[in-house]
């Protein structure tokens, strides 16, 4: 009989979490991240222990957080938004019009014209996917495409700079709370709510049973489709978001604006150990993920590594990642295969 | 019937299906699908591949809606929709191969999208572990609801299932071929798990194959045939024989017209073919002009066998030996060179490019004698493929038609067509006529029986009794990836071959753990 304990259940609920804390890929990755700011900083101490470099530090990972965050959402339940960063850009331009029409325009309302453009670039997204089931990897690289190309239309070769954009709105790029910058502050808010939801809402945990299995979600009566269009509103507001905090922290917009960054986001996701295929991953891994791989590009400079070589050592964090994750589940499925046989 | 009427009279029936008909396409699954199920009992459901037991499931899971017929479940009559329907009225099906979240906690996958709630509508863990061990302890079972699904064994899996069914209050629980991949210790704890839950007053229906398991657990049997009920009988006053003799009780018609053809060398020699958990110690031969029947129950090994015999798949130990050449394990592309032709069972996937046309379709395999210079032309594929196209008539207007929009006959004589065109000495052929309408499915045959005529040898799996009987020169008969029976042509009626199909092999806890 394959009797399936493996753990007594005695065991308390301390010792529970903090063997599962040991254990979890988040704390490997907090781990390299820490080693690196380390050496960077013991190369040169600026990195971290300058008034600038804290700064910069806890300041340059906000835009990708946001963006890793959403992303994390979607790839939970097996999808994948490539539009964001043309949702970014057009969010960041946006903003700037918003501010060239009336420069007193005050600061919340274009926080929440981002989310709304975000939002409305995701429900399409989400429609997409969920009415005409295309593989979101197309859909969103389509989306992608046409969204970079109106936004191109629009804006031309135009571009908005410092002088477009209101003082009080810039301040707002490089202000500091308890030398905490106020946009990571807003990003680490968004992180613990989405982080609380997907751990403590029905709806959450819904996510990550539509990642696991598809079918059988069908089969329990899940409301796929709902959720799954949720996640990605979810994703498109974020990306919103992060233009506002673009043009924020650049004090630009132009047609060019947040090209390329999905892929970043992706990788974050992906290096914070969230399944690509769906259904396990947490939105701290993804948000450490972010981190990782902005001070790592930070850094790299530091540690006497050529800029032409940063996309090189990025593509091979990713790489690294996913082979450790893949060999890390082959190790579990089997311990949990052994541990049945043998009951 | 008698006891079964009593109870109904005192309490509604649980289940209630009367005349439930289902068609997909031009296939009829169901023709008339009857069932009553009484609370308090386990009604099993038995009846050849294809009698239409699943679909019968699938409507009382509210998979697939039914065209027409009663359908009613404790008294009110329902029509499901969806599977969270039946799902809310009390209806709680487990496959053979349960689906579960494997990234997921074994509570999560009893309690998803329920999950208890405490203040603040958040999820209440220490509650939804406290519920599953309750559950389990209630079925007397040792899962830990705090681990992975993945991993699980697939007994442990079906009691996951039993426990989310309980806790959902089901009245009815329906349990398709739950055993087929059990250990005897899992089947013994199963079915004490299904007794317990009659005794609550449930409603269980368990299909299977296994007539010792049917007649250990079950009150009531309901037997099928061809898409359509045909009796109901009480466990205590049937038999096996009795069982099995409605089960295949037709005349096998004169549908199937296997001419005698003089019977040739040894074309294919299998000797100990052997691959862990799939099938053991097989060993067969084919002869030029013959048509040798590989019959057994699905999951049984057939397809498996075959696969391995056109070296698709690999196998442990054992020889197959094509025209006196050894064929290597694991190179169709040298069992094709050296003779060996194969249709597969699901030809839409396997056997055809459905997107491409006739012609290129039936070229594909020979693409490389076509060919010159590396090229391949229209005009030789086209040259190459009209005679075969011709030969089997192919009703299709010209050669560049896309196969995807062909009928399911004239798909499956492009792929044999595809397969002639190699000049093969041995046609492996899985489940001919699957989903081809009866009028086409007698041109397949008469096909099949020409080209045994020519001196072809062939070897047909075919889940159809009667196909089976009519077109075979000898019938294999698979069980539990084990030849159970060699049967001649006038050996095989339908009782001989059920009964060796059926017949369970040896069922103890040494039984290899499977997968």
């Amino acid at each position: 009989m394959s009797a399936s304990t493996l753990a007594p259940l005695a065991e308390s609920t301390a010792t529970r979490v903090a063997r599962n804390l040991l254990r979890s890929r988040e704390l490997a990755i907090v781990i390299v991240l820490a080693l690196i700011v380390l050496v960077a900083t013991t190369r040169r101490s600026s990195f971290l222990l300058s008034a600038d470099g804290w700064r910069d530090t806890l300041l340059a990972p906000s835009i990708l957080l946001l963006l890793a965050v959403g992303q994390m959402v979607v790839v939970v339940t097996r999808n994948v938004d490539l539009s964001v960063g043309s949702t970014l850009g057009i969010a960041a331009y946006v903003t700037g019009k918003i501010f060239v029409a009336n420069p007193d325009t005050p600061v919340i309302v274009v926080f929440l014209a981002g989310l709304g453009v975000g939002a409305v670039v995701g429900a399409l997204n989400g429609l997409l996917v969920t009415v005409f089931r295309v593989p979101a990897l197309v859909i969103t690289l389509g989306t992608m495409y046409v969204l970079r190309g109106a936004l191109t239309h629009e804006v031309g070769s135009e571009r908005m700079n410092a002088q477009d954009f209101p003082a009080h709105f810039e301040k707002l790029g490089t202000q500091q709370v308890l030398t905490i910058p106020v946009l990571t502050i807003i990003a680490l808010v968004v992180v613990a709510a989405v982080g609380y939801y997907l751990h403590t809402a029905r709806g959450g945990r819904e996510l990550y049973a539509i990642g696991s299995d598809p079918d059988a979600a069908d089969l329990y009566g899940l409301p796929s489709a709902r959720r799954v269009f949720g996640a990605f509103v979810l994703c498109g507001a974020l990306a919103g978001l992060a233009g506002v905090f673009s043009a924020a922290r650049y004090a630009t917009a132009f047609s060019g604006t947040g090209s390329g960054i999905e892929l970043q986001a992706v990788a974050a996701v992906v290096i914070g150990g969230v399944a690509i295929f769906g259904g396990s991953g947490t939105v701290w891994g993804a948000a450490i993920g972010a981190f990782l791989l902005v001070t790592i590009n930070r850094a790299l400079p530091i540690l006497g590594i050529s800029e032409f070589w940063q996309g090189a050592v990025v593509g091979a964090l990713i790489i690294g990642s996913i082979v450790l994750d893949r060999v890390l589940s082959i190790r579990r499925t089997h311990k949990l295969i052994e541990a049945r046989d043998h009951a | 019937m008698s006891t079964a009427a009593h109870q109904a009279a005192a309490q509604p029936l649980t289940l209630a299906l009367r005349g439930v008909a289902k068609s997909f396409g031009a296939v009829q699954a169901l023709k008339s699908g009857t069932l009553e199920v009484a609370p308090g009992s386990i009604h099993a459901l038995v009846g050849e591949n294809g009698a239409g037991k699943s679909t019968l499931v699938k409507i009382v899971a509210g998979v697939h809606r039914r065209d027409t017929g009663y359908f009613e479940l404790a008294g009110e009559p329902v029509d499901f929709g969806s599977t969270a329907e039946s799902k809310a009225a009390g209806v709680a099906v487990i496959y053979q191969e349960p689906t579960l979240f494997p990234d997921l906690s074994v509570a999560e996958n009893i309690f998803m999208g329920r999950h208890p709630l405490g203040a603040g509508r958040r999820i209440d863990r220490t509650r939804m572990f406290a519920e599953s061990e309750a559950l389990f302890a209630r079925l007397g079972v040792d899962i830990d609801p705090r681990r992975t699904a993945n991993g699980l064994s697939i007994a442990d899996q079906q009691l996951i299932e039993i426990a989310k069914a309980i806790s959902l209050e089901a009245k009815l629980l329906v349990m398709d071929e739950p055993t087929a991949a059990l250990s005897g210790n899992e089947v013994a704890r199963l079915f004490a798990v299904a007794r317990s839950l009659r005794d609550e007053g449930r409603a269980l229906v368990f299909i299977s194959h296994r007539f010792d398991e049917v007649f250990d657990l079950c009150d009531v049997v309901t037997v099928m045939r061809d898409g359509a009920y045909v009796s109901t009988h009480l466990i205590a006053e049937t038999s096996e024989s009795e069982i099995v003799s409605k089960m295949v009780g037709r005349e096998v018609a004169e549908l199937f017209p296997k001419t005698v053809a003089p019977i040739g060398d040894v074309v294919l020699d299998v000797q100990g073919l052997n691959s862990t958990g799939e099938f053991h110690d097989i060993s067969f031969q084919v002869r030029a002009g013959e048509i040798v029947g590989l019959a057994g129950l699905v999951g049984a090994g057939r397809s498996e066998i075959a696969r391995a015999v056109f070296g698709v798949d690999k196998y442990d130990a054992g020889s197959v030996t094509l025209g006196g050449v050894p064929v290597r394990q694991g190179k169709p592309s040298r069992a094709i060179r050296a003779g060996m032709a194969f249709v597969p069972e699901d030809r839409r996937q396997q056997g055809l490019v459905i997107e491409g046309s006739v012609a290129k379709n039936v070229a594909s395999v020979i693409r490389g004698r076509l060919s010159r210079l590396g090229l391949l032309t229209a005009g030789a594929e086209n040259k190459a493929a009209g005679p075969w196209a011709a030969k089997l008539q192919v009703k299709t207007s010209a050669l560049d038609m896309r196969a995807a929009t062909m009928s399911g006959g004239n798909q499956q004589k492009v792929v044999i067509a595809k397969w002639l065109a190699t000049n093969p000495s041995l046609l492996i052929i899985d489940e001919p006529t699957r989903g081809i309408d009866v009028g086409t499915k007698a041109e397949v045959h008469r096909l099949l029986s020409d080209l045994a005529g020519q001196g072809l040898a062939i070897l047909m799996i075919s889940s159809e009794l009667p196909e089976v009987l009519g077109m075979a020169d000898r019938v294999l008969v698979v069980c539990e990836g084990r030849l159970t029976a060699e049967l001649s042509r006038a050996e095989a009626t339908p009782e001989n071959v059920m009964a060796a199909a059926t017949r369970s092999a040896q069922r103890d806890s040494e039984k290899e753990p499977v997968r």
